[in-house]
Protein backbone atom coordinates (compact mmCIF):
# COMPACT_ATOMS: atom_id res chain seq x y z
CA UNK A 1 0.00 0.00 0.00
CA UNK A 2 1.16 3.27 -1.13
CA UNK A 3 1.70 5.33 1.87
CA UNK A 4 1.38 9.71 0.94
CA UNK A 5 4.18 11.00 2.67
CA UNK A 6 2.62 13.88 4.87
CA UNK A 7 3.55 17.15 3.58
CA UNK A 8 4.67 19.47 6.56
CA UNK A 9 3.13 23.26 6.20
CA UNK A 10 5.33 25.11 4.16
CA UNK A 11 6.47 28.47 6.20
CA UNK A 12 8.24 30.94 4.62
CA UNK A 13 10.70 32.53 7.02
CA UNK A 14 9.77 36.21 7.64
CA UNK A 15 12.31 37.18 10.33
CA UNK A 16 14.63 38.64 7.91
CA UNK A 17 12.26 40.78 6.24
CA UNK A 18 12.55 43.37 8.56
CA UNK A 19 16.72 42.85 7.64
CA UNK A 20 15.68 43.62 3.96
CA UNK A 21 13.36 46.88 4.73
CA UNK A 22 16.45 48.41 6.96
CA UNK A 23 18.38 47.93 4.07
CA UNK A 24 16.17 49.66 2.07
CA UNK A 25 15.56 51.99 3.70
CA UNK A 26 19.12 52.91 4.80
CA UNK A 27 19.89 53.26 1.18
CA UNK A 28 17.00 55.66 0.79
CA UNK A 29 17.86 57.74 3.75
CA UNK A 30 21.37 58.10 2.38
CA UNK A 31 20.34 58.70 -0.89
CA UNK A 32 17.44 61.54 0.08
CA UNK A 33 18.63 65.69 -0.21
CA UNK A 34 15.97 67.28 1.27
CA UNK A 35 17.69 70.93 -0.05
CA UNK A 36 15.92 73.70 0.06
CA UNK A 37 16.52 76.41 -3.05
CA UNK A 38 17.67 79.56 -1.91
CA UNK A 39 18.73 82.32 -4.11
CA UNK A 40 18.05 86.08 -4.78
CA UNK A 41 14.49 86.96 -5.87
CA UNK A 42 14.23 89.74 -8.65
CA UNK A 43 11.20 90.29 -10.68
CA UNK A 44 12.23 91.57 -14.62
CA UNK A 45 10.59 94.96 -15.93
CA UNK A 46 8.19 94.04 -18.99
CA UNK A 47 9.60 94.33 -22.46
CA UNK A 48 10.09 97.60 -23.60
CA UNK A 49 8.38 99.46 -26.25
CA UNK A 50 10.66 100.86 -28.69
CA UNK A 51 8.78 103.68 -29.90
CA UNK A 52 7.70 104.46 -26.06
CA UNK A 53 9.73 107.10 -24.46
CA UNK A 54 11.04 105.84 -20.75
CA UNK A 55 9.14 107.44 -18.11
CA UNK A 56 11.18 110.73 -16.70
CA UNK A 57 13.13 110.16 -13.70
CA UNK A 58 14.49 112.79 -11.41
CA UNK A 59 18.29 112.77 -11.60
CA UNK A 60 18.84 113.13 -8.05
CA UNK A 61 16.28 110.13 -7.36
CA UNK A 62 18.60 107.83 -9.48
CA UNK A 63 21.70 106.29 -8.56
CA UNK A 64 23.65 104.78 -11.08
CA UNK A 65 26.16 102.02 -9.81
CA UNK A 66 28.39 100.60 -12.65
CA UNK A 67 30.93 97.82 -11.73
CA UNK A 68 33.40 96.67 -14.71
CA UNK A 69 34.84 93.17 -15.16
CA UNK A 70 37.39 93.70 -12.81
CA UNK A 71 34.99 94.38 -9.74
CA UNK A 72 35.92 98.28 -9.62
CA UNK A 73 32.52 100.14 -8.59
CA UNK A 74 31.35 103.60 -9.75
CA UNK A 75 28.47 105.01 -7.41
CA UNK A 76 27.59 108.05 -8.86
CA UNK A 77 30.78 108.98 -11.23
CA UNK A 78 32.26 107.99 -8.10
CA UNK A 79 34.92 105.74 -7.23
CA UNK A 80 34.13 103.25 -4.02
CA UNK A 81 34.92 100.02 -2.93
CA UNK A 82 32.67 97.56 -2.81
CA UNK A 83 32.09 97.75 1.30
CA UNK A 84 31.58 101.12 1.28
CA UNK A 85 28.17 100.49 -1.36
CA UNK A 86 26.07 99.28 1.20
CA UNK A 87 26.37 102.42 3.64
CA UNK A 88 26.71 104.80 0.66
CA UNK A 89 23.25 102.88 -0.58
CA UNK A 90 20.93 103.20 2.84
CA UNK A 91 22.49 107.28 2.68
CA UNK A 92 21.25 107.67 -0.81
CA UNK A 93 17.65 105.68 -0.27
CA UNK A 94 17.05 107.25 3.47
CA UNK A 95 18.59 110.41 2.85
CA UNK A 96 18.30 111.66 6.23
CA UNK A 97 19.90 115.32 6.42
CA UNK A 98 17.57 115.65 3.06
CA UNK A 99 20.46 116.44 0.66
CA UNK A 100 19.00 117.80 -2.33
CA UNK A 101 21.88 115.29 -4.14
CA UNK A 102 20.38 112.41 -2.82
CA UNK A 103 16.58 110.63 -2.76
CA UNK A 104 13.61 112.92 -2.05
CA UNK A 105 12.12 109.97 -0.61
CA UNK A 106 13.20 106.09 -0.16
CA UNK A 107 10.58 105.20 -2.28
CA UNK A 108 11.76 107.56 -5.27
CA UNK A 109 14.69 105.94 -5.66
CA UNK A 110 15.66 104.00 -7.61
CA UNK A 111 18.88 101.87 -8.27
CA UNK A 112 20.25 101.31 -11.66
CA UNK A 113 22.89 98.71 -11.51
CA UNK A 114 24.95 98.72 -14.59
CA UNK A 115 27.70 96.05 -15.55
CA UNK A 116 29.87 94.80 -18.51
CA UNK A 117 29.41 92.10 -20.60
CA UNK A 118 32.68 90.33 -19.44
CA UNK A 119 31.89 91.12 -16.00
CA UNK A 120 31.41 87.37 -14.21
CA UNK A 121 28.35 86.40 -12.46
CA UNK A 122 29.99 86.25 -8.96
CA UNK A 123 30.96 90.14 -9.34
CA UNK A 124 27.81 90.94 -10.23
CA UNK A 125 25.91 88.67 -7.71
CA UNK A 126 27.67 90.37 -4.75
CA UNK A 127 26.81 93.78 -5.63
CA UNK A 128 23.28 92.53 -5.66
CA UNK A 129 23.66 91.55 -2.61
CA UNK A 130 25.17 94.53 -1.34
CA UNK A 131 21.99 96.40 -2.73
CA UNK A 132 19.77 93.75 -1.31
CA UNK A 133 21.45 94.22 2.11
CA UNK A 134 21.07 97.95 2.26
CA UNK A 135 17.51 97.39 1.78
CA UNK A 136 17.45 94.67 4.36
CA UNK A 137 18.72 97.34 6.89
CA UNK A 138 16.48 100.25 5.67
CA UNK A 139 13.25 97.50 6.27
CA UNK A 140 14.80 95.75 9.54
CA UNK A 141 15.07 99.24 10.93
CA UNK A 142 11.73 100.58 9.89
CA UNK A 143 9.83 97.56 10.83
CA UNK A 144 11.75 97.71 14.32
CA UNK A 145 10.51 100.97 15.00
CA UNK A 146 6.76 100.75 14.06
CA UNK A 147 6.43 97.26 15.32
CA UNK A 148 9.40 96.11 17.74
CA UNK A 149 10.39 93.59 15.42
CA UNK A 150 12.52 92.59 12.23
CA UNK A 151 11.58 92.81 8.78
CA UNK A 152 11.40 89.16 8.59
CA UNK A 153 9.56 88.36 11.39
CA UNK A 154 6.60 89.56 10.23
CA UNK A 155 3.43 87.60 8.87
CA UNK A 156 4.03 87.25 5.34
CA UNK A 157 1.69 89.86 3.30
CA UNK A 158 0.39 91.49 6.47
CA UNK A 159 -0.65 94.79 6.42
CA UNK A 160 2.07 95.62 8.47
CA UNK A 161 4.94 93.70 5.82
CA UNK A 162 2.94 95.67 3.13
CA UNK A 163 3.35 98.64 4.78
CA UNK A 164 7.19 98.35 5.50
CA UNK A 165 7.53 97.17 1.70
CA UNK A 166 5.52 100.03 0.47
CA UNK A 167 8.20 102.65 2.39
CA UNK A 168 11.24 100.85 0.87
CA UNK A 169 9.89 99.50 -2.43
CA UNK A 170 13.16 98.14 -3.99
CA UNK A 171 13.25 100.03 -7.14
CA UNK A 172 16.48 98.33 -8.97
CA UNK A 173 16.85 98.75 -12.58
CA UNK A 174 19.22 95.97 -14.29
CA UNK A 175 20.34 97.75 -17.09
CA UNK A 176 21.47 96.01 -20.04
CA UNK A 177 25.70 96.59 -20.88
CA UNK A 178 26.67 98.42 -23.48
CA UNK A 179 28.69 97.35 -26.45
CA UNK B 1 28.37 19.11 45.86
CA UNK B 2 25.49 20.98 45.74
CA UNK B 3 23.65 21.85 42.64
CA UNK B 4 22.69 24.88 42.25
CA UNK B 5 19.58 25.80 39.51
CA UNK B 6 19.30 28.73 37.82
CA UNK B 7 16.11 29.95 38.67
CA UNK B 8 14.12 30.34 35.67
CA UNK B 9 11.42 33.18 35.20
CA UNK B 10 8.04 31.61 35.30
CA UNK B 11 7.00 33.09 32.34
CA UNK B 12 8.54 33.97 28.89
CA UNK B 13 9.35 37.66 28.99
CA UNK B 14 9.89 38.98 24.72
CA UNK B 15 9.05 41.80 23.17
CA UNK B 16 7.25 40.81 19.90
CA UNK B 17 8.57 42.11 17.18
CA UNK B 18 6.30 40.96 14.41
CA UNK B 19 5.05 44.81 14.03
CA UNK B 20 8.97 45.95 13.15
CA UNK B 21 8.91 45.63 9.22
CA UNK B 22 5.29 47.32 8.92
CA UNK B 23 7.39 50.31 11.11
CA UNK B 24 10.65 49.77 9.04
CA UNK B 25 8.57 49.20 5.80
CA UNK B 26 6.37 52.35 6.60
CA UNK B 27 9.36 54.57 7.03
CA UNK B 28 10.82 52.90 3.85
CA UNK B 29 8.00 54.05 1.77
CA UNK B 30 8.07 57.38 3.10
CA UNK B 31 11.55 57.89 1.86
CA UNK B 32 10.78 56.76 -1.25
CA UNK B 33 8.76 58.93 -1.88
CA UNK B 34 10.06 61.99 -0.79
CA UNK B 35 13.20 60.75 -3.01
CA UNK B 36 13.96 62.69 -6.12
CA UNK B 37 16.10 60.27 -8.12
CA UNK B 38 15.84 61.73 -11.29
CA UNK B 39 18.38 64.94 -10.96
CA UNK B 40 18.82 66.52 -14.32
CA UNK B 41 22.21 65.30 -15.28
CA UNK B 42 24.57 68.50 -16.15
CA UNK B 43 25.87 69.15 -18.99
CA UNK B 44 27.41 72.15 -17.94
CA UNK B 45 29.71 73.55 -14.98
CA UNK B 46 27.89 74.60 -12.58
CA UNK B 47 29.48 76.19 -9.22
CA UNK B 48 27.39 78.02 -7.42
CA UNK B 49 28.39 81.50 -6.55
CA UNK B 50 27.40 82.86 -2.57
CA UNK B 51 25.15 85.59 -1.30
CA UNK B 52 24.14 86.86 2.24
CA UNK B 53 20.70 88.49 1.71
CA UNK B 54 18.78 85.37 0.17
CA UNK B 55 15.42 84.26 0.19
CA UNK B 56 13.91 80.51 0.04
CA UNK B 57 11.94 79.38 -2.48
CA UNK B 58 9.13 77.23 -0.67
CA UNK B 59 7.15 76.15 -3.24
CA UNK B 60 9.26 73.86 -5.63
CA UNK B 61 6.38 72.98 -7.88
CA UNK B 62 6.55 76.28 -9.59
CA UNK B 63 10.16 76.57 -10.04
CA UNK B 64 11.94 75.94 -13.70
CA UNK B 65 15.70 76.07 -14.23
CA UNK B 66 17.62 77.70 -16.36
CA UNK B 67 21.19 76.42 -15.90
CA UNK B 68 24.32 78.69 -17.65
CA UNK B 69 27.88 77.63 -17.65
CA UNK B 70 31.13 76.67 -19.75
CA UNK B 71 30.02 72.95 -21.52
CA UNK B 72 31.28 69.94 -20.17
CA UNK B 73 32.96 68.42 -23.16
CA UNK B 74 34.33 64.55 -23.01
CA UNK B 75 37.78 64.34 -22.05
CA UNK B 76 37.07 66.67 -18.46
CA UNK B 77 37.67 69.60 -20.56
CA UNK B 78 35.53 72.52 -20.60
CA UNK B 79 34.09 74.52 -23.83
CA UNK B 80 32.60 77.74 -24.14
CA UNK B 81 29.66 79.50 -21.84
CA UNK B 82 26.27 77.62 -22.22
CA UNK B 83 22.82 77.49 -21.62
CA UNK B 84 21.06 74.16 -20.49
CA UNK B 85 17.37 73.69 -19.80
CA UNK B 86 15.58 70.41 -18.67
CA UNK B 87 18.05 68.11 -20.39
CA UNK B 88 19.00 69.62 -23.46
CA UNK B 89 21.91 72.45 -24.08
CA UNK B 90 19.97 75.34 -26.18
CA UNK B 91 22.41 76.27 -28.86
CA UNK B 92 19.88 79.44 -30.30
CA UNK B 93 18.68 81.38 -27.51
CA UNK B 94 15.67 82.70 -29.62
CA UNK B 95 14.44 79.64 -28.85
CA UNK B 96 14.05 79.62 -25.03
CA UNK B 97 11.32 82.40 -25.59
CA UNK B 98 8.62 79.65 -26.80
CA UNK B 99 9.96 76.91 -24.37
CA UNK B 100 9.58 79.45 -21.37
CA UNK B 101 6.34 80.71 -22.84
CA UNK B 102 5.27 77.07 -22.91
CA UNK B 103 5.84 76.45 -19.22
CA UNK B 104 4.45 79.94 -18.42
CA UNK B 105 0.84 78.50 -19.94
CA UNK B 106 1.42 75.74 -18.09
CA UNK B 107 2.37 77.44 -14.59
CA UNK B 108 1.11 80.72 -14.32
CA UNK B 109 3.00 81.46 -11.35
CA UNK B 110 6.44 80.21 -12.47
CA UNK B 111 9.73 81.16 -11.16
CA UNK B 112 12.67 80.93 -13.09
CA UNK B 113 15.69 79.87 -11.35
CA UNK B 114 18.80 80.62 -12.61
CA UNK B 115 21.55 78.97 -11.95
CA UNK B 116 24.67 80.09 -13.02
CA UNK B 117 28.43 79.67 -12.68
CA UNK B 118 30.15 81.60 -11.20
CA UNK B 119 32.68 82.40 -13.72
CA UNK B 120 30.34 82.86 -16.66
CA UNK B 121 30.00 86.68 -18.08
CA UNK B 122 27.12 88.91 -17.21
CA UNK B 123 26.93 89.05 -20.97
CA UNK B 124 25.11 85.72 -21.55
CA UNK B 125 22.56 86.52 -18.45
CA UNK B 126 21.67 89.40 -20.09
CA UNK B 127 20.58 87.87 -23.69
CA UNK B 128 19.29 84.98 -21.29
CA UNK B 129 16.64 87.70 -19.56
CA UNK B 130 15.94 89.85 -22.36
CA UNK B 131 14.33 86.09 -23.65
CA UNK B 132 12.74 85.90 -20.71
CA UNK B 133 11.05 89.13 -20.73
CA UNK B 134 10.10 88.32 -24.19
CA UNK B 135 8.30 84.65 -22.73
CA UNK B 136 6.75 86.36 -19.65
CA UNK B 137 8.58 85.19 -17.37
CA UNK B 138 9.38 88.02 -15.23
CA UNK B 139 9.80 86.11 -11.54
CA UNK B 140 13.02 85.47 -11.48
CA UNK B 141 15.58 83.45 -9.23
CA UNK B 142 19.54 83.68 -8.85
CA UNK B 143 20.50 80.17 -7.52
CA UNK B 144 23.46 81.21 -4.75
CA UNK B 145 24.33 79.29 -1.70
CA UNK B 146 24.57 80.97 1.66
CA UNK B 147 27.41 82.64 2.49
CA UNK B 148 28.86 81.52 5.86
CA UNK B 149 28.53 84.73 8.26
Amino acid sequence: MLKKKKREGADINGSSMADIAFLLLIFFLVTTTINVDTGIGMVLPPPLDPEQEPPPIRERNLMKILVNSQGLVLMDEEPVSVSEVKDKLIEFISNPENNVELAISPDAAIVSLKTQRETPYSIYIDMLDEVMAAYKDLRDAASRANYGVPYDALVDDSPQQDQIREMYPKKISIAEPDS
Amino acid sequence: MANFKKKQAGSKQEIPTSAMPDVVFMLLFFFMVTTVLREVTLKVKLDLTQASNIEKIEQKRLVSYIYMGPERLPGNQLGDDKVQIDDAIVDDLGAIRNLMYDKLIEEPRLIVSLRVDQNSEFGLLTDVQKELQQAGTFRINYSTKREAD
